[in-house]
């Protein structure tokens, strides 16, 4: 709240001393920029330099196998990308692979959020055993469920199946989009629960009595008050969740190897270049419309969050 | 009665039904089990024998320590355990400390000294985290290469600054946030210094963000993967490519993998443990704010 309180009075000094704020900034604009400059030109160096060479590459027929020289060939590599059965397969598993696993942690770490927003014995410690699987390292995550949940020799689930008179199954090989699916759902679900949890207990709760007193339902409260104060917490769950999992590899590497129905783009492109592929010229192209796409995505996201912004203020 | 309800402070959404209460506390209980199960397992079976961990699921068993001690000791792969333990200390420690030396200044100036298009500049450092990381790694690859920072600690730690500073910025920057603006007038106006106003009032309301803050980071850096399987694979790595390296050897290695396994993830969970309702908080506020 101090933030939009600040900005407020922050406007009005616009408008009461224009003249005099204009004088200050000029002289306090180099102070006031001076800190961020190092972060700045950090990841500028860092994160955005590289991609301009991915954009360069893209336009070549770079091959790191072969003496042969850089050759430019324009826009061909993304004139063949249509017809790349395989990209498009890949491309295909990313964009199932994100929105499940990005729309089932929402929901379960919803749910989740909603039973533990009450007093209960225990609470405190529910949360934590209910947070623990976002701390567990990806690789470790892959592993624990495809020898020891999934595996058809070992499997706890498959115990339980065939203790229900059910066929034992070798899920990841049989299942294996569903299989990483289900693990990043155990993984993210906490996360996208915090911070529902974060929203929940954010609630003015004498609105919600007010409401109980006029006889408002249990449903109704929720359509109505809970749902649209959670709303920007859900928006920031998906944001969010969706950086961190369109880029999902340790997963699949550990989970399937990569078999041909669970290997989304960034699988791909680390396979045909600096996994043995070579073809950096090709993967660049493949990296470029991957970027693409991200920015498309997150543009939107971002404009729904800083529509909540503007608001607020 | 008295040991499942307790006085309800806030009115919960799920009605106030004592029975519907006690199912519902019951069904929490089940379902935070039900997720905690397979780490449950993962200990379980790093106490095992290997022909107990590789068989049809086994409750009990004669516990050992003898797996722990095994993946500790082995030095004869390209890893061990103390070089990718210390490998993956340090990385994680210096990138978090870059970290917060570029994040805390940047922070500052977004939310105590905010400038114009202050908002522009905090949606460019999170819209960096859109560019997904494939994005880069070809470049990176080659540039490591040609500055001989392959297979090192230095390509990590650069490379993990980066992917956590628009995170740390963006949490930072919230939590700074919440320093009134008053405080930091009546100390200008009792002519306090800069540093003195940083010092004095602004650090100790910020401090438990800023731990909070670097808990996040030390978490996704110890955790990551892809980048230090592929610019940094053999002798320099980090934990996670230690715990995939147990996977290749021979014979029945579950027990050893298990083991390893929660060696490797212990340090993190018990830091995410102490530091989940602020870690959380920092997230939401920074979007909400």
């Amino acid at each position: 709240m101090s933030s939009a309180i600040t900005e407020h009075r922050d406007e009005t000094e616009h408008a009461d001393h224009a003249d005099e704020v204009r004088r200050l900034e000029r002289r306090e604009g180099w102070n006031r920029r001076l800190p961020i400059l190092p972060a700045l030109i950090f990841t500028i160096v860092v994160t955005q330099i590289p991609f301009l060479f991915t954009l360069f590459y893209s336009l070549t027929d770079w091959r790191i196998d072969t003496p042969e020289p850089r050759e430019f060939i324009g826009f061909e590599n993304y004139g063949a990308l249509p017809d790349d059965k395989f990209f498009r397969d890949a491309a295909w598993v990313s964009v199932q692979m994100t929105v499940l696993a990005v729309l089932l942690s929402l929901i379960v770490g919803t749910a989740l959020a909603i039973l533990l927003d009450r007093k209960f014995f225990g609470q405190g410690f529910v949360r934590t055993l209910l947070i623990t699987p976002f701390l567990v390292m990806p690789v470790v995550a892959g592993f624990l469920w495809k020898s020891q949940m999934f595996s058809a020799t070992f499997g706890v689930l498959n115990w339980v199946l065939e203790l229900f008179g059910f066929e034992s199954i070798e899920f990841a090989t049989k299942y294996p989009l569903a299989s990483v699916v289900v693990v990043l759902v155990w993984q993210w679900s906490p996360f996208m629960m915090l911070i529902v949890l974060a929203g929940l207990q954010g609630q003015d709760t004498s609105v919600l009595e007010a409401a109980r007193v006029d006889g408002a339902t249990t449903v109704g409260i929720f359509r109505q008050i809970t749902f649209p104060q959670l709303r920007p917490y859900l928006e920031l769950g998906t944001l969010l969740g969706a950086i961190y999992l369109i880029q999902v590899y340790d997963h699949i590497d550990v989970i399937t190897g990569g078999s041909p129905d669970s290997k989304n783009l960034p699988f791909y492109i680390a396979q045909r270049s600096i996994g043995g592929g070579n073809r950096f010229g090709l993967a660049s192209s493949y990296s470029i419309v991957v970027v693409i796409a991200s920015i498309i995505i997150a543009n939107i996201g971002l404009r729904v969050l800083s529509g909540l912004l503007e608001d607020d203020s | 009665m008295a040991l499942f309800t307790r006085a309800p402070k806030a009115e919960p959404i799920l009605g106030q039904n004592r029975v519907i209460a006690h199912v519902l506390a019951l069904l929490t209980w089940l379902i935070g089990l039900l997720f905690f199960f397979p780490l449950f397992w993962l200990v379980l079976n790093g106490f095992k024998d290997e022909l107990d961990a590789n068989s049809s699921p086994k409750l009990f068993f004669d516990p050992t320590l003898d797996r722990f001690s095994e993946v500790t000791e082995d030095t004869t792969g390209l890893l061990s355990f103390t070089e990718a333990f210390g490998n993956s200390f340090w990385i994680v420690l210096i990138s978090t400390i870059l970290v917060m030396a570029l994040a805390i200044p940047a922070a500052y100036a977004l939310a105590i000294r905010p400038m114009r298009k202050w908002r522009d500049v905090l949606f460019f450092f999170i819209s960096t985290k859109f560019l997904p990381i494939v994005g880069a790694i070809m470049p990176l690859w080659i540039i490591a290469r040609d500055l001989d920072l392959l297979n090192t600690r230095a390509v990590l730690i650069i490379l993990y600054t980066a992917m956590n500073l628009p995170l740390a910025v963006w949490m930072l920057r919230s939590f700074f946030a919440e320093v009134p603006n008053e405080l930091i007038e009546a100390a200008q106006i009792d002519g306090c210094s800069l540093m003195g106003q940083i010092r004095q009032v602004i650090l100790p309301i910020v401090a438990p963000g800023l731990a909070a803050t670097a808990l996040l980071c030390v978490i996704f850096a110890w955790n990551e993967y892809f980048l230090a399987v592929q610019l940094n694979p053999v002798e320099g790595s980090t934990m996670p490519v230690w715990v995939a390296s147990q996977e290749s050897g021979r014979g029945n290695f579950l027990a050893k993998l298990s083991a390893a396994s929660v060696l490797a993830t212990l340090p993190v969970v018990i830091a995410g443990w102490v530091a989940q309702k602020r870690m959380i908080r920092g997230l939401a506020m920074g979007a909400i704010k």
